[in-house]
């Protein structure tokens, strides 16, 4: 059901007209399955060139990438993805805008004409998980930012991903929606059980919802610290204001201070 | 009150123009070989009713067809040119440059390959209001957001499933935009074309009713021709309305 990824020694140049721009350089990542992976780095820092590399929509210059034992060599097909802007089709409704990865992966695409009915309850079931309950017939345009990521995120788990990449989901949205979806996304986390990689800016997001959080130096990226939280679950957001959590904010800050610096 | 008034502005508009053009061509007494009146305008519309009727229906038929060749060429030309970067990049100059040529140089061409009739007519307005088409599906395919292409890849899709499920769809603004130009266009084409050489056609009533200096007969014309061109305008920007809502409800939602 959930997938491993392991990221060996991995390589990456960005070919522009100007010359290439080394992304990343002896990249290693490791996630287990079902775990909750956040990467937090400076801007520029080669997260998002990881996304792609994992996803295999982008394959590596040297190094390798290995899901669940099999070597990426192609885009994985078992990746559910949500990014800061939600992209969601505003001629669709926001069910079928759920339902959108049903229509192209297998076996949901041969079944699609003859399930809909099934497969429409399956959406409206997640929707209702996420606080969406009966909005499933509006347009996108018609709900706000934050309910337009609940859906954007809803597609990404439709189609029941071993993986979830998601890069930077919430940046856009304010504090407090932003911190409400947070724990939307422990809830179906902590329900499912998928595997996470979590790309962010925000260092209490990483440690409020990850299990281990890798810390990225500045471009050439690679992976400078790892550091398991051994906070305890279910986690709350008034856990965020006790000590433990503050201090490893603050150790991450620290780490990300000297990584800017270097 | 005002919503009304809003309403009927386009209207109200147009009378005023009328009898502004009606009141210079009084006070001045412009020389109707000059600049008729819009009285005598109708006049002759009403006079000459049979004939203009005839013409009007030529140009209209003859534009239509035209207009639904660049269509259905310009949407398969701009699908092709939006789906890759390499034909977009190779074909761009060419249909520049074939744009860049005045399609009153093409007439006669036109008429030395087909004769003296509907088809130049139909082949100019064609070649007139294809371009703006192309360039309006190509632009749609090619302002795909990335992210949204990147879920559908890693998704496994395969480049035919992306362009059904989100590049042909979201073209449909920029492609009904298109259309609006193109209309408009198409008549402009028709025109010209049947001016240099026709035997029907509002051109060819504006050039013979030109040459024996029957002015208020010509401007009737140039009316029919603009009332022609509103009313297909006007199909369009429906049609556009209709069946792409969601694009001007979108940029709505975002400005609030």
């Amino acid at each position: 059901m959930s997938a491993s990824v392991d990221i060996d020694d991995v390589t990456l140049t960005y070919r522009g007209v100007s010359g290439g721009v080394l992304a990343l350089k002896g990249t290693s990542l490791n996630v287990r399955r079902g775990e909750f992976a956040a990467v937090v780095g400076p801007s520029g820092c080669g997260k998002s060139s990881l996304m792609k590399l994992v996803t295999g929509l982008m394959p590596p210059d040297t190094g390798s990438i290995v899901i669940s034992g099999e070597k990426v060599s192609g885009p994985v097909k078992i990746a559910g993805m949500a990014f800061q802007n939600p992209n969601l089709l505003p001629w669709r409704k926001v069910i079928d805008n759920v339902l959108l990865p049903l229509e192209i992966v297998q076996p949901y695409r041969s079944n699609f004409r003859r399930e809909k009915v099934q497969y429409r309850a399956q959406a409206e079931a997640l929707l209702k998980t996420v606080g969406l309950d009966g909005f499933g017939d509006r347009y996108p345009w018609e709900l706000s930012g934050g309910m337009q990521q609940r859906v954007s995120l809803c597609r990404a788990l439709i189609h029941q991903p071993a993986l979830l990449m998601l890069d930077e989901p919430f940046a856009a949205l304010d504090a407090f929606t932003r911190e409400e979806l947070w724990c939307v996304l422990r809830d179906l986390w902590q329900r499912i059980k998928f595997t996470v990689i979590l790309v962010t800016h925000d260092l209490r997001e990483a440690t409020f919802l990850a299990d281990t959080i890798h810390v990225m130096s500045s471009r050439p990226g690679h992976i400078v610290m790892s550091k398991t939280i051994e906070l305890p679950r279910p986690r709350e957001l008034e856990d965020c204001f006790k000590p433990q959590f503050t201090d490893i904010v603050h150790e991450l800050r620290v780490k990300i201070g000297e990584v800017r610096q270097a | 009150m005002n919503s009304m008034l809003e309403k009927l502005s386009p209207l109200l508009f147009t009378i005023a123009i009328f009898v502004l053009w009606e009141a210079v061509c009084r006070i001045f007494k412009i020389d109707r070989f000059i600049l008729p009146a819009p009285s005598e305008a109708f006049a002759a519309m009403i006079q000459y009713w049979r004939p203009l009727m005839r013409h009007s229906f030529v140009t209209l038929w003859t534009t239509m067809a035209g207009f639904g060749i660049a269509v259905a060429f310009g949407i398969a030309l701009g699908l092709i040119v939006g789906w890759s970067r390499t034909i977009y990049r190779g074909l761009y100059p060419v249909m520049i440059g074939f744009n860049c040529i005045p399609k009153v140089a093409v007439v006669p061409i036109l008429i030395m390959w087909f004769g003296i009739g509907e088809v130049p007519a139909i082949l100019t307005a064609f070649l007139i209001s294809f371009f703006p088409i192309v360039v309006n599906v190509a632009t749609g395919l090619a302002t795909m957001e990335p992210e949204l292409e990147d879920v559908l890849r890693a998704l496994g899709a395969r480049k035919l499933d992306i362009m059904l499920k989100v590049g042909i769809p979201r073209t449909q603004p920029y492609l009904f935009g298109s259309l609006k130009v193109a209309i408009t266009l198409a008549f402009v084409g028709t025109v010209v074309s049947e001016t240099v050489g026709a035997n029907a056609g509002l051109g060819y009533q504006i050039a013979l009713a030109g040459s024996n200096f029957q002015m208020p007969l010509v401007f009737a014309a140039l009316l029919l021709l603009a009332f022609e061109g509103i009313a297909m305008y006007a199909v369009f920007a429906w049609m556009e309305g209709h069946f792409t809502r969601w694009a001007f409800r979108s940029s709505m939602s975002a400005a609030a």
